[in-house]
């Protein structure tokens, strides 16, 4: 904590960093942060790597641990090239969902860089991870780190014991299917009892004469007795098999004829892995909202404090005027709504309406306009919402004026895109229910269940697409993605498109 | 609680399981590129960008990571853009062309958008694949011969000197900080002076004080061409020479011969074969000389001097005189490599056949004319894949072979091996990159 009696000195001046100015800026933003805003962290651990370190983090999907797999080699083969040519810059920062909350900064970054990186990471995405519904309840910030280290320490052993063919094949099939990995709407099931003591042992580093794949076979071995048997009609086939399944990962988990134990495991890590990230896919706009806003609000507050040169603002300013740039949709930089940009644009209008509402404000938002704790209403924004359901709720038509949104109807049945909302009054609730959509998962991604599999009869996996609004799935892809299921499944596999009628 | 850490000094290459994997599943399609690249390019320009690294293409295909995903044409959709400028509702808009909507992005996220896929091999990733999984020694631990020649070396400046060594930037600028410094009036200043002066004994009559003012100023001007007098343009004290001293050079410049028969027998597959192989050579010497040459000598019963594209994609027809070669090789040493100066490589690569005696003519140019100056030859023979005989038996062969390893079992600094296949092509130089110390003494 800094003394607030004294009078206030600059926390750094020069763009060098050292590790001793670091924690200075850190007890800085952190008094602003807790006291001030009221947000509530995980403890952090901040590292400072360099920009090679930090191609890899990329290559790993950001994560500190990962298990060896060529498309990983293939991504940083890629970003290396686009690094180098000078194509793409590399991120100030990454930030873990994990308990200690860490977060990785570019040695590069000047001293005014770190300080906006920390307020950004460390504070504004830290709270978020700890504090938002999604993040609580379906991922596990504590045992990340542990589990983490078990998938690495898994597959490497797997790769010795089967091979490197083997298990390459199990993690294509199983890439294939992350994103019908994971359980939207259900909670995930938990880890059995057994399962749960071979992990602490692992964690444990328990030496015992049996290897680690030997605790995993014995732990997952002769439980998971496959239900198979008996004359099932349909309906008791479906009951005992959980039908319609959407996590096909999870069935072909338990239920696959042809998996081995081992290749159940790895399919199990690929699925935690895709719903552990599941919440940040959901939530883009607001956790980058968050982030930005708190880094704006605390650099903004060092400044008033005289805790931070001018020439140190404007270069942090600088920075978070490029990351919430907007292009329009004509521009040639145009792709797609600039999360940063709309989700700091909210932040700032939730501020704005509780302080400063306007008679639209108040018809628009009857339960805070003009309410006098903007930092409660925002924080219970941030817990409670995820991007869609956040949009739904708060996006003004003030805003909706400022970004001069207008919806386009893509009717591929028509010769032409039509304009069929403005930013008008006629306009403001369609284009926030289109908007909102655009955010919602469970819509942009396909809508894939395992409808039926007779394990005593022709064995045939049957996955039935639901297709809404008459968009079908890329086809060259599909096939391929079929082709690694039945490597998976072992017998046929076939997939059916029904179309559903949704008018909205 | 909250804590930093400093990683930076962790070990690198955490990515490097991933890199091996990758370059495991992607290893035909890289195989193929390689060796087409091989055969495309030019020894020369290809040691250049060889030197940090082979960027390669591959076709994207096999490294596809396929998923479930929206196809972006088709069915019915709504996209909200910002910044609207003139549009109302009911505004109809073209489709942008194909590939271009929005819902195309999705599909390339993850960097399969398009069918070729480019990066950069490291250049022992890519020796590695062009030679088929030889095990490439720690390339840093190679020595290689340099010659010393007597040269002379600039040792900075003094005052005395020879007028052709005279360093005339440093003499005129000693000169200008003098003439500042004693103030010394320059020509203008002169020539002001004397208009002035002209002007008025122009004037006539002139009256008192015009008659005083132009004695003034030729007092100056007398005063002012004394010190210009005596002030010099140049003072010796200004002379500043370059000095030399004599030293001993090493060399770094080095030529490599590359020799190769071209007659009718030599096909598209020996040609390839010889490529690697001079590539090889060119690729480690590059590494330890500054200057690199490369003379491209090509024989049939004559011998003559072509550049690259010549040499290996030409067609000559004749009989075979090696001799020729070893002739030509010699003559333009002669006339442009003295071996004083530079560091000369041979690289000879036929298919063993000779006509009648010459192979023993061979030997002898060999031993008394090319091998005192070379500082290492190797010479390929290429032989059938299936000449399992010729393989194995390193005793067999024909009259070229046979007096080759005559001047082998001489000169320490000749190598010679039969190839089939380019895994065969490493071990020739392995000797020779082996640390230790070797013959090739350089004549001079």
């Amino acid at each position: 904590m800094l003394d607030k009696n004294g009078a206030p000195d600059l926390l750094f001046n020069g763009p060098e960093w050292t590790f001793e100015l670091l924690e200075k800026a850190r007890d800085a933003i952190e008094d602003i942060a807790l006291n001030d805003l009221g947000l509530d962290v995980y403890p952090n651990q901040i590292e400072i790597i360099s920009a090679e370190q930090m191609l890899d983090a990329y290559s790993c999907v950001g994560l500190p641990l990962m298990y060896n797999h060529w498309s990983f080699g293939k991504h940083f083969a890629r970003d290396e090239a686009l690094y180098r040519t000078g194509r793409q810059g590399l991120a100030y920062e990454i930030v873990i969902n994990s308990n200690p909350c860490i977060s990785y900064n570019m040695e590069e970054n000047t001293m005014a860089m770190q300080t906006l990186v920390m307020a950004h990471a460390a504070f504004g995405h830290n709270h978020f991870f700890k504090n938002n519904y999604l993040f609580q309840q379906w991922t596990d910030a504590d045992g990340i780190q542990d589990y983490l280290a078990f998938a690495k320490n898994y597959i490497a052993a797997c790769e010795e014991r089967y091979g490197w063919d083997a298990v390459e094949e199990i993690l294509d099939a199983a890439h294939a299917l992350q994103n019908q990995g994971v359980f939207r709407y259900g909670r995930p099931p938990k880890p059995t009892a057994a399962e749960l003591e071979a992990m602490q042992r692992v964690r444990d580093g328990h030496a015992s004469a049996q290897t680690l794949l030997d605790i995993w076979t014995d732990s997952t071995l002769g439980k998971e007795k496959r239900e198979v048997s008996r004359d099932e009609p349909y309906s008791s086939r479906r009951k005992s098999m959980n039908m319609p399944q959407e996590n096909i990962l999870y069935f072909l988990e338990k239920h696959s004829p042809v998996l081995e134990s081992w290749q159940c495991e790895i399919l199990r890590i690929v699925r935690m892995l895709a719903q552990y990230f599941y919440p940040q896919k959901q939530t883009k706009v607001m956790n980058e909202g968050c982030a930005t806003f708190v880094h704006y609000y605390i650099i903004n507050k060092l400044y008033e404090q005289g805790r931070i040169t001018q020439g140190a603002l404007m270069e942090m300013v600088h920075s978070h005027t490029n990351v919430v740039l907007q292009p329009e949709f004509d521009d040639p930089r145009f792709s797609g709504l600039n999360p940063y940009a709309l989700g700091f644009a909210m932040m700032q209008d939730i501020q704005r309406i509780c302080e400063n509402p306007t008679e639209e404000d108040r018809e628009w938002f009857p339960d805070f306009a003009g309410d006098p704790d903007w930092r409660k209403v925002m924080r219970n924004a941030w817990a409670n919402y995820r991007d869609e359901s956040f949009i739904q709720q708060f996006l003004s038509p003030h805003l909706i004026r400022k970004f001069k949104l207008f919806t386009l109807t893509d009717d591929a049945t028509q010769p032409n895109m039509v304009v069929s909302q403005i930013h008008n009054r006629t306009g403001y609730k369609t284009i926030r229910r289109d908007l909102a959509k655009q955010y919602d998962l469970a819509y942009i991604e396909p809508d894939i269940q395992v409808t039926d599999a007779d394990l005593k009869g022709d064995r045939e996996l049957k996955l039935t697409h639901t297709v809404r609004e008459g968009i079908h799935l890329q086809d060259e892809d599909k096939e391929h993605v079929l082709l690694h299921l039945r490597r998976l499944w072992g017998y046929g596999v076939s997939m059916d498109a029904v179309e559903l009628d949704v008018s909205s | 609680m909250h804590h930093f850490i400093d990683r930076r000094a962790n070990p690198k290459g955490k990515s490097i399981g991933n890199r091996q994997r990758f370059l495991r599943r992607a290893r035909e399609n890289i195989k193929e590129r390689v060796d087409r690249s091989v055969r495309d390019k030019s020894i020369q320009d290809g040691s250049a960008d060889q030197a940090s690294g082979e960027k390669v293409t591959i076709p994207a295909k096999g490294l596809k990571e396929p998923r479930f995903f929206h196809d972006s044409k088709g069915g019915h959709r709504r996209h909200v853009l910002p910044g609207n400028k003139d549009f109302v509702v009911g505004d109809q808009i073209k489709r942008p062309p194909a590939g271009g909507s929005e819902g195309g992005k999705k599909g390339s996220d993850d960097g399969d958008g398009s069918d070729e896929f480019s990066f950069t091999l490291t250049r022992e990733e890519y020796l590695e694949i062009l030679f088929d999984g030889l095990e490439l020694p720690d390339l840093v631990e190679k020595q290689t011969v340099e010659t010393e020649t007597i040269g002379t070396r600039r040792a900075g400046l003094t005052t005395a000197g020879t007028p052709n060594n005279l360093n005339l930037v440093r003499t005129m600028r000693n000169s200008l900080g003098r003439r500042i410094a004693l103030q010394r009036p320059s020509k203008s200043t002169q020539m002001a002076l004397e208009a002035q002066i002209e002007e008025l004994e122009e004037i006539d009559p002139r009256n008192p004080a015009q008659e005083e003012m132009l004695a003034e100023l030729k007092r100056k001007l007398e005063g002012l061409i004394r010190k210009r007098k005596v002030v010099g343009y140049i003072d010796p004290l200004d002379l500043r020479f370059d000095t030399y001293v004599p030293e001993k050079i090493r060399n770094s410049r080095a030529v490599v011969f590359c020799l190769m028969d071209v007659s009718g027998s030599m096909q598209e597959r020996e040609k390839d074969l010889a490529k690697r192989f001079f590539l090889l050579l060119h690729l480690f010497l590059t590494r330890c000389y500054e200057h690199m040459e490369i003379v491209f000598v090509r024989h049939t019963h004559h011998a003559q001097e072509v550049d690259e594209d010549t040499f290996f994609y030409a067609r000559e027809t004749g009989g075979t005189i090696v001799s020729t070669a070893l002739e030509k090789m010699k003559e333009i040493i002669d006339e442009r490599y003295p071996p004083d100066e530079w560091n000369i490589y041979g690289a000879q690569a036929s298919d063993g056949e000779n006509f009648g005696n010459d192979s023993a003519r061979c030997k002898t140019l060999l031993l008394e004319e090319l091998l005192p100056v070379c500082q290492f030859y190797a010479y390929m023979e290429i032989v059938e894949e299936a000449a399992d005989h010729l393989l194995l038996n390193p005793e067999a062969g024909e009259d070229l072979w046979q007096n080759f390893r005559e001047v082998q079992s001489q000169a320490p600094h000749f190598e010679m091996q039969r190839v089939a296949f380019a895994s065969h092509i490493y071990p020739i130089f392995r000797e020779f990159f082996m640390p230790k110390a070797r013959g090739g003494v350089n004549a001079g």
